[in-house]
């Protein structure tokens, strides 16, 4: 048995028959970490064996009612984890061993799962590719010479690898959609507000959120039933009831009256000329599309005419609230002194604490508020006539590791088709869609805030056409 | 597999901005980051086609957009908590100190060069 | 040359919560081992986020009202960017542009002397009659932010070392702006004590001094005084003249760090002294922060224009932005008691008294209200007046006595026709045998009857009789009827 052939749907279901245990899982986990945690760079952390089998054991000992029991999870390292270092990919907290759980935490350990360790990330979310990270790259689980994508870079290859059957991340502009299409898993983002922030490091607030990365729809959908909710120490969460993500996953017999929007800022379709777009990804993109049509759903081309505007504007908020949220980092009460940051996290900082300064403010901050307005107004009008928005992740596949670490505009640019989701704080999934060569390439559909049980009903019809998540990682 | 990159030309406005020296090190002051003489031309490039960038925006019109349907992307007004004590989530003053720079006496002290102020 | 002094103040009040602002920690941090009263949101560990105590806004609101503000309808939470060692997150949440309250004002009594600009020699506003009136000084803003950790000095192993203890941090702060609008140190003395009184009247903090709960801002600069001003004429006595076609000096200077009212008094007699001397020699003053140095007894400059603070804020996007309804106010509003103006004015004409008595009573509403009981107490026996003046001159402390025996206790020191003591004896006999329900209430715990009785029996002896012993007969009488 080896985990990377199951999926959480599965091993649940192998444990609550008897036919496996916690602790295989867990030693099966750790076997896949041994093997290729040096050569990918994947988790920064691992929780010790002992720990983790008296986890196990205990769980054995009381049985797998619960959602998630004996599942071994990987944690994006930004995520607080009371007595386990929590590094944020960053030399500033080399060493900081939080006092508390994240929320989040809390409710997978609740819910029964097991933290076997701490992914690799770029360094304080920052990037898309993994390539940040202040303790080396993660390799891509599909080709070791290929960047991971980013930020949660070591939670998508962790999936992949075998070393856990799920994990979380965080998506500020991307960073668990781009990651996840690297490395052929289902990615959520889910709507702003819908899981709790709290004890999560923060990139930019009004952006981060908190999603996570499984092999298939079902296991994404286990997941969020458990992490969505109110928390009273998040403001930020939404009062919205939880719908019951695992029911909606066979609410739709097909797609037939599931109306789909295009727009030719994402995918012009049967042009090959989406501005910026590589040739090979957008016929890959074109294959998904006519997957969704052969179930019933119908095409629509909408308008969404600011989308480049919204990455300029993401450019200008995010990095304002980086520079305020990174103001924390003083050394005095945890982690090392201010000059411990990396390239990345600087230039971000200097770019928002200039965009927020005395006499510049109000051309970048109160500008990009007011095109932030616009860009959640021109997917209202959308959804309006549409019922999901479909859109390529990435520009490109992954890349060679190094290819472009001294180019970050153009690596900023490659956020297109991700950060207008972000700014307008809307649901998305990306979701695998096949390969080019052995690199994995993913789509993603973006629904309207708070319809994340829509997006997994959707989901599921094109998983069981297309199954791509069957396909592993050759190794 | 390359990645396509965008013309950069295409991608800015009318507005270049280009950072002087002063202005980098300005920045810097302000974020509190060290910055060394050797880097400043390196951020001045990279600042300065950033900011070119996202100067592109000041040509959208946005006149008349309100500002408050931002705020809070999802709508949310007027979260508040009552005024209740609850211990569950404080910490000891040992946790406090345990990822201190230097502690004495249940204080925390600073560092040398921040104390100066 | 004369000079006139324009002052404004901001002043920093901490909000008496049972928790912090933006976390459930206790806000009571007085006294406690540091570090001990904290949690992640207030120590600003990474992840931690704020929640807003729903209680400090409704205080702040409170307040607002209490100072004629009007409401924001809208309003929000920003951060305030700057590094500092006692700043956990290196921001800290106030408000900007859209504070709770708005354009209030307070009265004071009008005490413009260019004397004022040479050290005062602690005139009282009552010594200043004659070229006072009623002076409204105009209340900018009222906000609601955080307060800092506290940093101190220490010396370990002979080297001095800044330490801090976040305990204090968090603590719901209310910040009161005002214009420019004092024109003597003796008009911010009165700003500030009545700021303090109408805070406790309204219960939301100690407004303490010494303890650090209410703080201190001035910002000063000076003036030279109006033709009449130099000939040394009262000021004209129009009342609620405003400030507004005052062209202010184009500098200011603001003094940080003043605990308490005499170090307020101290730091701008020595600043008006020291602008002075330089505009005498023509010097152009600068802008600048400069802090009071106790030791000194002197300001020391902190930071010149050119390091002025860009603190570059921007709506705190952890804190959804808050409305309030016409009749949530409405509600707050309904909730504030009679505040001191109110009290001072009621008191002269419901009881007659002179305005300084009504003054003195209603210092504190303790007082007041144990004033109040008094006279309901006397039931008319005595006159509200020979109360006040009992209270005022005695210094009564109202936490050891009860009204009824300041009220025994005053009947006791007047002088009397003597009546026999079997006069005294009858006369109780007959009200107690006609009032047997108040004897029965009496024994049942009762003590407020005995007042009843004692009142119905000094009227049948028409006021005569030694009330004291009167009394002593009276409680006989009881415990043994
Ligand atoms: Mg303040
Ligand atoms: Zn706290």
């Amino acid at each position: 048995m080896n985990i990377r052939e199951l999926t959480i749907e599965t091993a649940l279901k192998r444990m609550r028959a008897g036919a496996l245990s916690a602790t295989e899982l867990i030693l099966s986990a750790l076997e896949n970490i041994e093997k290729y945690n040096k050569i990918y760079n994947v988790l920064l952390t691992v929780v010790d064996k002992e720990s983790l089998l008296g986890e196990a054991k205990k769980i054995e000992t009381s049985g797998y009612d619960k959602p998630l029991a004996g599942i071994p999870i990987v944690l994006k390292d930004l995520f607080s984890t009371k007595g386990i270092r929590t590094t944020a990919g960053s030399k500033v907290l080399k060493s900081y061993v939080p006092s508390y759980d994240a929320t989040v935490v809390k409710k997978l350990r609740e819910a029964g799962a097991i933290v076997i360790g701490k992914a690799n990330q770029d360094a304080f979310a920052h990037g898309s590719t993994g390539e940040n990270s202040d303790f080396g790259s993660t390799s891509s689980a599909y080709d070791v010479k290929y960047v991971a994508g980013g930020s949660s870079s070591g939670s998508a290859v962790a999936v992949a690898l075998g070393m856990c059957l799920a994990s979380t991340g965080t998506d500020t502009g991307g960073s668990v959609r781009v990651p996840a299409s690297f490395n052929n898993l289902v990615g959520l983002k889910p709507t702003y507000g819908r899981v709790s922030r709290y004890g999560i490091i923060a990139m930019a607030s009004s952006l981060d959120s908190v999603g996570h990365m499984t092999k298939t729809v079902y296991d994404n959908a286990l997941l969020l039933s458990v992490t969505a909710g109110i928390d009273p120490y998040d403001a930020t969460t939404g009062l919205q009831r939880v719908p019951d993500y695992l029911a909606s996953l066979s609410s739709l017999k097909s797609l037939k009256g599931i109306t789909i929007g295009v727009s030719p800022e994402y995918l012009v379709v049967g042009k090959k000329v989406t501005d910026g777009m590589n040739p090979i990804l957008e016929k890959q993109t074109e294959e998904a599309l006519a997957v969704f049509t052969s179930l019933g759903a119908t095409i629509k081309e909408i308008d969404l005419p600011h989308t480049k505007d919204a990455l300029e504007t993401y450019y200008v908020l995010c990095p304002s609230e980086v520079s305020s949220n990174l103001g924390r980092y003083d050394g005095i009460r945890y982690g090392k002194g201010r000059d411990a940051f990396g390239l990345e996290a600087r230039r971000r900082i200097m770019i928002g604490t200039y965009a927020l300064s005395a006499g510049y403010y109000d051309a970048y901050y109160t500008t990009a508020q007011k095109v932030r307005s616009i860009v959640c107004q021109e997917f209202e009008k959308a959804f309006e006539s549409v019922d999901i928005v479909f859109a390529p992740v990435s520009p490109s596949p992954s890349s060679i590791v190094g290819e472009l670490v001294d180019d970050p505009m153009s690596l900023y640019l490659s956020d297109i088709y991700t950060v207008p989701v972000n700014l307008a704080g809307l649901a998305a999934l990306s979701l695998p869609a096949g390969f080019v060569g052995n690199l994995p390439v993913g789509i993603q559909i973006i629904g309207k805030q708070w319809s994340e049980d829509r997006l997994y009903a959707i989901a599921s019809s094109y998983e069981k056409k297309t199954e791509w998540y069957k396909k592993g990682p050759i190794l | 597999m390359k990645r396509i990159r965008y013309n950069l030309y295409t991608m800015t406005g009318n507005t270049s901005v280009t950072l002087s020296e002063k202005d980098v090190k300005k920045i810097a002051t302000l974020a509190k980051l060290p910055l060394e003489e050797k880097d400043i031309p390196l951020y001045i490039l990279q600042l300065s086609s950033i900011l070119s960038f996202v100067s592109k925006l000041q040509d959208v019109k946005s006149d008349g957009i309100s500002l408050r349907s931002t705020s809070q992307v999802t709508g949310l007004t007027n979260v508040f908590r009552e005024d209740i004590i609850d211990t569950s989530r404080m910490l000891s003053q040992e946790e406090v100190l345990s990822n201190a720079h230097a502690a004495h006496e249940g204080f925390i002290l600073v560092p040398q060069i921040l104390a100066k102020e | 040359m004369k000079y006139t002094p324009i002052i404004g103040l901001e002043v920093h009040v901490e909000l008496s919560t049972k928790s912090k602002m933006f976390c459930s920690c206790p806000s009571d941090y007085f006294g406690k081992k540091p570090n001990s009263q904290c949690c992640p949101v207030c120590l600003g560990l990474p992840g931690a986020l704020p929640v807003p105590n729903k209680k400090a806004i409704e205080q702040t609101i409170l307040f607002g009202l209490s100072v004629g503000c009007g409401i924001a309808e809208e309003s929000k939470f920003d951060r305030k960017n700057y590094f500092y060692p006692d700043l956990p997150k290196g921001y800290q949440i106030s408000q900007y542009d859209e504070p709770l309250a708005f354009n209030g004002t307070l009265v004071i009594a009008r005490s413009e002397s260019a004397s004022d600009a040479a050290p005062l020699s602690g005139a009282s506003p009552r010594q200043m009659a004659g070229t006072r009136n009623d002076k409204q000084i105009r209340i900018r803003r009222v906000h609601l932010e955080e307060d800092t950790g506290k940093l101190s000095h220490m010396t370990i192993g002979g080297k001095n070392v800044a330490c801090i203890d976040f305990n204090r941090s968090g603590v719901p702060l209310m910040e009161i702006v005002s214009e420019p609008d004092f024109r003597s140190i003796d008009e911010v003395d009165q700003y500030v004590r009545k700021i303090q009184q109408i805070i406790r009247y309204l219960g939301i903090s100690g407004a303490d001094m010494e303890k650090g709960s209410m703080r201190i801002e001035p910002s000063i600069s000076i003036l030279p005084a109006s033709p009449e001003q130099q000939r040394g004429e009262p000021i004209s006595n129009t009342t609620n003249t405003t400030n507004i076609e005052i062209k202010l000096p184009d500098y200011r200077v603001e003094i940080k760090n003043i605990n308490s009212f005499r170090f307020v008094r101290k730091a701008l007699e020595y600043e008006i002294l020291r602008q002075t001397a330089l505009l005498e020699s023509g010097v152009a003053i600068d802008q600048e922060t400069r802090g009071y140095s106790e030791t000194k007894n002197a300001t020391v400059s902190q930071r010149g224009k050119e390091d002025a603070m860009d603190y570059r804020y921007f709506p705190e996007p952890d804190i959804p932005p808050m409305s309030f309804a016409q009749t949530q106010i409405s509600k707050l509003k309904a909730q504030i008691g009679e505040l001191p103006d109110q009290k001072y004015e009621r008191f002269k004409s419901d009881y007659g008294l002179s305005d300084q008595d009504s003054r003195q009573l209603i210092e504190t509403i303790e007082r007041a209200e144990f004033f109040e009981k008094c006279v309901h107490s006397a039931k008319g026996l005595l006159s509200s007046k020979e109360i006040a003046n009992y209270l005022i001159n005695q210094k009564t402390d109202t936490k050891t006595q009860t009204p009824i025996e300041i009220i025994v206790r005053i009947q006791g020191s007047k002088t009397f026709v003597p009546v026999s003591t079997e006069i005294i004896l009858e006369v109780i006999h007959k009200n107690l045998a006609e009032n047997s329900k108040a004897v029965a209430d009496f024994k049942s715990g009762k003590e407020q009857v005995k007042m009843f009785l004692f009142g119905n029996i000094l009227k049948e002896l028409k006021g005569q009789g030694d009330k004291k012993k009167i009394m002593e007969l009276l409680v006989l009488k009881l415990s043994t009827s």
